[in-house]
């Protein structure tokens, strides 16, 4: 194992932090930590320079003032954008989808730049998108259904450069159809919950790609029964 | 009529008071009459406890019975994220320095609990109404309040209430319809100000609400908040906090005459002596002096089973009801202070919201090195979110079969919103 601490960067939680996807950051750190591998989460407020130096990005779901304010940092200080050529990993969530990809189109009708990482375009649907979700990965990427919680009016179609991240069992997704992204070492998704402590495989395997290495399983029972209960409620 | 003259403690006419509410029109009256029917009928059947079916009959019957069963009285609406139940009651018990007051009680802070309570007080002079704030414009609108009082806004239910941006918006274009209505808001939360920015009449109150995280944009024009001490400002428009006229400083408050009043609350925390600040500057604007106001809210110590003490079996357990993570966190620094064995019950019926993604925004912990167990209809989701924050707990999902697994003594039990009232009403069934 390597003797560097690997970074987590905790991108805007001051605006990308309504739906408690902070956890995402927790998840990482302690499932690295309880391996014996040194993680650190580096939280990145409003104002701050983006370093382009950590190992993991995960960005969280905001309303919609504070994803422009956002957006709108993260293409002043692209530390992200440079970190994704140096091979970073990245996980966007809900507004992480959208202002990922190439643009993005509120319920005014006003289309906004994305920050160019994904190949996709995300509009308002019709009517918002909210409750339980199961998906089934897609490519094999992880065993185990996908498992969380959706809100959100946005819609999103992939490019032919974007891959889904699942296939959509119950609820929305992108498009009632497929759900999320995966391009390159970016995953992006819809889901809440937050997605990692309801996915212990997904949060692996970011683990997995960051550090190079393969990770023993991990035994938490309290994750084995949740999952169980929210795909039965879901069911 | 005769009853609630007695009550009156101030001689001389109180602006905005006739001297007995409007006679109610037939159809209102006959509304009113099946609606208490109701109340009572649904109480003595063991279905509830009354305190909203008799106001949904009465709706059903006669729409406009909000609108006519607060004619004639002088009205005050308590709206927020949290601290509504607790403020309502307080800023009651101080009108009640005036004359009789009507009041919804237990949180059924709806319009059919709004008129339900009416129903039921129909000579009141006053009205002290708790007011869910998603249902804030038809109830402010309807009932035409002296008074509204706007505590705190912050991130609860997403999923069913929404977006904290949304309700900020909603309560803004309501506030900025009302006529002759004096607005009590809290001066540092960015939500409240702004939503109380254009009113004509405000008082602003300093509370010391910690909780930032739903305002680092400002919710007018999307550019950065920045914070000094305590004062804040937007950076891109005028929004700024207000010079308060009304101070919460550390167990009392300063008054507009900079007079320092302990507050000696039997209630604890921070948040409570916040509510009875913002409970004190509304009794002020209903006409009620401020230290009578004081020495009546200072005796509110049991709220709807929030704060009391249950007896089980040797366990002394205190309940304790948090409904988001604003709630959670301040909740958390009250059981603090001694570090008895926490019991903490969290469900996800439609009431509490669906998603418990927010359990991430609460610090949990905090809790480390305690005696803890998971609880609630939810009890897994929660149990997962201490996993990773390190606290070691048990899990067993009965709230009562958890109190009665901690060693004997002191517990504290913090649920939210249905978990709270389900164990309220079964510790009550077992008194």
């Amino acid at each position: 194992m390597s003797e560097s601490t690997i970074q987590i960067a905790l991108v805007l939680p001051d605006l990308l932090g309504t739906y408690g996807d902070f956890g995402n950051a927790v998840v990482l750190e302690k499932r690295m930590a309880w391996r014996g591998i040194k993680a650190e989460i580096v939280p990145i407020n409003y104002g701050e320079p983006v370093p382009d130096s950590c190992d993991i990005y995960v960005v969280g779901g905001g309303e919609d003032t504070a994803q422009t304010l956002a957006v709108k940092h993260l293409r002043e200080h692209p530390g992200l954008q440079r970190a994704v050529t140096k091979n970073a990993v990245v996980l966007g969530v809900c507004a992480g989808i959208q202002i990922f990809g190439e643009s993005f189109t509120r319920a005014d009708n006003i289309t906004h730049p994305g920050m160019g990482l994904i190949d996709s375009t995300s509009h308002a649907g019709g009517s918002r998108a909210i409750g339980e979700v199961l998906a089934e990965p897609a490519n094999g990427l992880f065993e185990g259904v996908l498992t969380g919680f959706e809100n959100h009016q946005g819609r999103t179609v992939l490019g032919p450069s974007a891959q889904p991240l699942a296939h959509v069992k119950v609820g929305t997704g992108n498009d009632g159809s497929v759900e999320g992204a995966v391009q390159g070492r970016i995953v992006c998704t819809y889901l809440h919950g937050p997605v990692l402590p309801r996915n212990p495989q997904l949060a692996d395997m970011l683990i997995e790609w960051a550090t190079g290495t393969k990770v023993a399983p991990l035994d938490l029972p309290a994750v084995t029964a949740m999952r169980a209960e929210r795909v039965r409620a879901a069911s | 009529m005769t009853a609630r003259k007695g009550q009156w403690c101030h001689t001389g006419s109180i602006a905005g008071v006739n001297d007995s509410p409007a006679r109610l029109p037939l159809r209102t009256a006959a509304a009113v009459k099946l609606g208490n029917l109701s109340s009572t009928l649904s109480q003595k059947m063991g279905l509830g406890a009354g305190g909203m079916i008799g106001g949904r009959v009465a709706l059903k019957l006669d729409p406009q019975a909000l609108n006519r069963l607060t004619q004639g009285r002088k009205v005050a609406v308590v709206t927020g994220t949290n601290g509504k139940t607790t403020s309502t009651m307080m800023l009651a018990r101080a009108v009640a320095a005036l004359g009789e007051v009507a009041t919804n009680h237990s949180g059924a802070n709806m319009p059919d609990g709004h008129v339900t309570a009416l129903s039921k007080q129909p000579d009141a002079p006053f009205a002290v109404l708790e007011c869910d704030e998603g249902y804030f414009p038809a109830v402010a609108g309807a009932s035409h309040p002296a008074v509204a009082v706007i505590l705190n806004l912050s991130r609860d239910q997403l999923d069913r209430v929404g977006e904290v941006r949304t309700i900020e918006r909603s309560l803004r274009d309501a506030i900025s319809g009302l006529q002759n209505c004096t607005i009590v808001a809290n001066c540092d939360d960015v939500m409240v100000t702004s939503a109380a920015w254009n009113a004509s009449k405000v008082i602003w109150v300093a509370t010391g609400t910690g909780w930032h995280h739903d305002s680092a944009s400002c919710p007018r024009c999307g550019n950065p908040i920045r914070w000094q001490g305590e004062h804040w400002h937007c950076t891109g428009c005028d929004l700024a906090r207000p010079h308060p006229n009304w101070i919460t400083a550390d167990e009392a408050m300063i008054t507009p005459e900079h007079q320092k009043l302990e507050l000696r609350l039997t209630l604890p925390g921070k948040f409570n002596q916040a509510n009875a600040v913002m409970a004190s500057a509304a009794a002020h604007a209903m006409g009620v002096p401020t230290e009578e106001a004081v020495a009546r809210l200072r005796g509110v110590s049991n709220v709807s089973g929030r704060y009391r003490t249950i007896h089980r079996n040797g366990r002394s357990a205190r309940l304790l009801l948090s409904k988001n993570p604003a709630g959670w966190s301040e909740t958390l620094t009250v059981v603090k202070e001694a570090n008895h064995p926490a019991v903490l019950v969290i469900n996800a019926q439609e009431a509490d919201g669906r998603d418990l993604s927010w359990l991430w925004d609460v610090p949990f912990e905090r809790l480390q090195g305690r005696t803890v167990i998971a609880s609630g209809e939810r009890a897994t989701d929660l149990a997962v979110r201490l996993t990773y924050a390190e606290v070691e707990h048990t899990i067993v999902p009965d709230p009562l079969k958890a109190i009665d697994q901690m060693p004997p003594g002191a517990v504290e039990v913090i649920a939210n919103y249905t978990a709270f009232r389900d164990l309220n009403a079964r510790a009550a069934a077992d008194e």
